[in-house]
């Protein structure tokens, strides 16, 4: 993506404004906590201290995280190919499916340290599946893959009440999910980590997808600052025609970006459906994938400030809850809003700053800028 | 006669269904056709809706609803203009945006200013838009044939439904027969070309997107003043991406809007209709299939079997003045 702007210094092109748009987004959000007639300062002390003051709420905040880390690292991954996966929900709603299946055909029989193998790969390759066939479309026939991926996640939405309502609901029941997994299909708990530290926890969902997440992290780092694949999907990303002319096949590149990616997103339900319900339901993923994009965005793509994001929205999630618990007049839907702003500020709207900040650096050391600035400062 | 009263009935709902597609179908094509690739659709009817609704029960006037409501609406589109015009954001991460903060904000306000869960309160009479009899109606009623055709699917619906439809001859005009229209879309083909006619291309774009902002706060005054009698919370429920497949399949051309939305409304009014119960020759087909259908066949459509769909050139572009 070229940018008509000029170069910062790297702390301030990933730290300051980023928190510049992030303060925006939360200001304008406090806004609207007085628009409902709240104090946004009070709102804020909830939501920080329904975060991180008790154990409980430390180990809620990381299982929200867990799935975030997730859906951030798989729109982040296609991105870098300069591909928008707005498919991140569908995926990772089919990636359930493949869950179910190895649960639900193996949970009597075998621990759970040789499903949840097993169950990565079924969920990895559901989600990758179904972001072969709007990459495909995009690469052969050109289909954009915005719209393609946006219907994808409709077609994944009535194919799966399709299947918990009929083949996977369990004779006799009323409720639209799958039986709930036995006990090889649930994952270990992780709250004593957190107990380590002194907190007391009650009962919370973190899990070992929480370290499966961090690994993933880690592996996207590796993949796309580190290898050659990588390198070619920002070459890609960067430009398609020095892309072609490097002799990087399109095709290739465009299909395997977005089956890592789908695998990502399919990842993530690992976390709410082994880690927590053991059962698959209806409209599980619940937006997660969407709160990807945001995630993404606000980590500028790089895995560590995807974990930070993550985390910082975890935080949203699990405080939101105890603020909805406070103030009745704010519902969890405040996070939504918070969401759209965060991602309105810190992806729509994230040059809307740049040209101030540019003015500020070269007044104070116009080395710090670059020869570019002059040029930059007008656009 | 059954069956001719049971296909005038799927036809009535048709129509009632399809218009706030067809709304919302024409509301994107102006933005497009200018080259603003809008996403955010879904939101802004949501927003239509909420305001329409709020404004007209606390009012107690439809009219003052549809104003709200199209205020409110052009105000998001102009949000999206600010972030994807003037400061070259990415488009389709502003409508996302737009989206997200239309859903969260709508259920947000409605809880806290009528405390019904979200919904805004039940309009009465007088605060919605009524159907409209058309002279003759009653005595054409038992007339066979013409007689349902005219009673039923002619007349008897709102002015908004009349509106719709109305404004898919307008469009056409107004894109292809006006000096406005064709700068319009010659924005979305070459903007740098119109730059260099001396035209502002930014204030082109914005016009457009004013345009897209009434259409979609008609759309969403439409489904809770005239279809609900009231808001409820995501009463959108994906129209607005419906409408984005409705717009690709029919190539950003009016006229092919409104066929489109047609046959997306019907799919909508035959899966209703048909809920559980057998087709002839095919059997039992679930509510699901015909739900997906739509999106099924703009991929097909944009896979390029069916004909192919080729958006406007600038699409998603921001554009930068030389210099």
């Amino acid at each position: 993506m070229s940018t008509p702007y000029a170069k910062l210094p790297a702390w301030a092109d990933y730290g300051l404004i980023p928190l510049i748009n992030l303060s925006v987004a939360f200001i304008v959000a406090g806004f609207v906590v007085l628009l409902v007639g709240e104090n946004p300062l009070r709102a804020a002390v909830i939501l920080v201290e329904g975060a991180f003051g008790k154990g409980t709420g430390i180990a809620f905040t990381l299982f929200y995280a867990t799935t975030f880390i997730f859906t951030g690292l798989s729109v982040a991954v296609a991105a870098h190919c300069s591909l928008f996966n707005i498919g991140t929900e569908g995926q990772a709603y089919i990636g359930g499916l493949g869950i179910a299946l190895v649960c639900l055909s193996f949970d009597s029989t075998l621990p759970w340290w040789v499903i949840f193998p097993m169950a990565i790969v079924a969920a990895a390759a559901f989600g990758a599946l179904w972001g072969l066939i709007p990459a495909y479309l995009q690469a052969k026939r050109g289909s954009h893959i915005v719209i393609t991926t946006i219907m994808f996640n409709f077609i994944a939405a009535s194919v799966m009440v399709y299947l918990l309502v009929g083949a996977l609901k369990p004779a006799g029941s009323q409720a639209p999910q799958t039986r709930n997994f036995l006990a090889g299909a649930e994952l270990p708990k992780l709250n004593w980590i957190i107990e380590l530290f002194g907190a007391k926890i009650r009962s919370a969902p973190l899990n070992i997808c929480f370290l499966l997440a961090l690994v993933m992290a880690f592996l996207v780092w590796l993949l796309i600052w580190r290898t050659r694949l990588g390198y070619e999907m920002r070459t890609y990303g960067h430009s398609p025609k020095a892309a072609r002319y490097a002799g990087i096949s399109e095709t290739r590149i465009i299909i395997t970006a977005m089956m890592i990616s789908g695998a990502l997103a399919g990842m993530m339900a690992l976390n709410p459906v082994m880690g927590d319900q053991h059962n698959v339901a209806i409209d599980f993923v619940s937006g997660a994938g969407y709160v990807g994009i945001a995630v993404a965005l606000m980590g500028r793509l790089h895995p560590v400030g995807i974990v930070l994001a993550a985390i910082l929205f975890g935080m949203l999630y699990q405080g939101g809850a105890e603020l909805a618990f406070e103030m009745p007049a704010i519902s969890r839907d405040m996070i939504v809003i918070i969401q759209g702003l965060v991602i309105l500020f810190a992806g729509a709207l994230e040059h809307m700053f740049r040209p101030y900040i540019q003015t500020l650096f070269a007044s104070f050391s116009p080395k710090s800028v670059g020869m570019q600035a002059v040029k930059g400062t007008g656009a | 006669m059954d069956t001719f009263n049971a296909i005038i009935q799927v036809l009535d709902s048709t129509i009632r269904l399809s218009v706030p597609l067809l709304l919302a179908c024409l509301a994107g094509l102006y933005s497009e056709r200018a080259g603003i690739f809008d996403i955010g659709l879904e939101g802004k009817m949501l927003v239509g809706a909420f305001a329409g609704a709020s404004a007209a029960a606390v009012f107690h006037s439809a009219l003052i609803g549809l104003g709200m409501a199209i205020l409110i609406s052009v105000a998001f589109a102009l949000v999206h203009g600010f972030a994807s015009i003037t400061h070259r954001g990415n488009q389709i991460v502003s409508g996302v945006a737009i989206n997200f903060i239309a859903a969260g904000s709508t259920i947000i306000l409605g809880q806290a200013w009528f405390q019904q869960g979200g919904r805004t309160p039940a309009l009465q009479p007088g605060e919605r838009f009524e159907a409209i009899n058309w002279p003759g109606a009653d005595a054409m009623r038992d007339v066979p044939i013409i007689g349902p055709i005219y009673d039923e699917l002619i007349s008897g619906h709102s002015i908004l439904v009349y509106f719709a439809f109305a404004m898919v001859p307008i469009t056409w005009w107004v894109l292809f027969r006006t000096r406005f229209g064709l700068r319009l879309r010659a924005v979305g083909e070459n903007p740098a070309a119109v730059d260099t006619a001396g035209i502002s291309v930014a204030w082109l774009r914005y016009r457009a997107l004013i345009c897209t902002g009434i259409l979609t706060g008609v759309a969403g005054a439409y489904l809770s003043m005239v279809q609900n009698g009231g808001f409820v919370k995501d009463m959108t429920a994906g129209k607005g991406y419906i409408a984005l497949a409705a717009l690709i399949f029919a190539k950003w051309k009016p006229v092919n809007a409104m066929f489109a939305c047609l046959l997306f409304g019907f799919l909508d009014a035959a899966a209703i209709r048909l809920q559980g119960s057998p087709l002839p020759i095919i059997g039992k087909v679930p509510v699901q299939f015909m739900q997906a259908l739509p999106y099924v066949l703009t991929v097909i459509l944009l896979a390029g079997f069916i004909g192919k769909a080729i958006p406007p050139r600038a699409g998603g572009v921001p554009y930068v003045k030389e210099r």
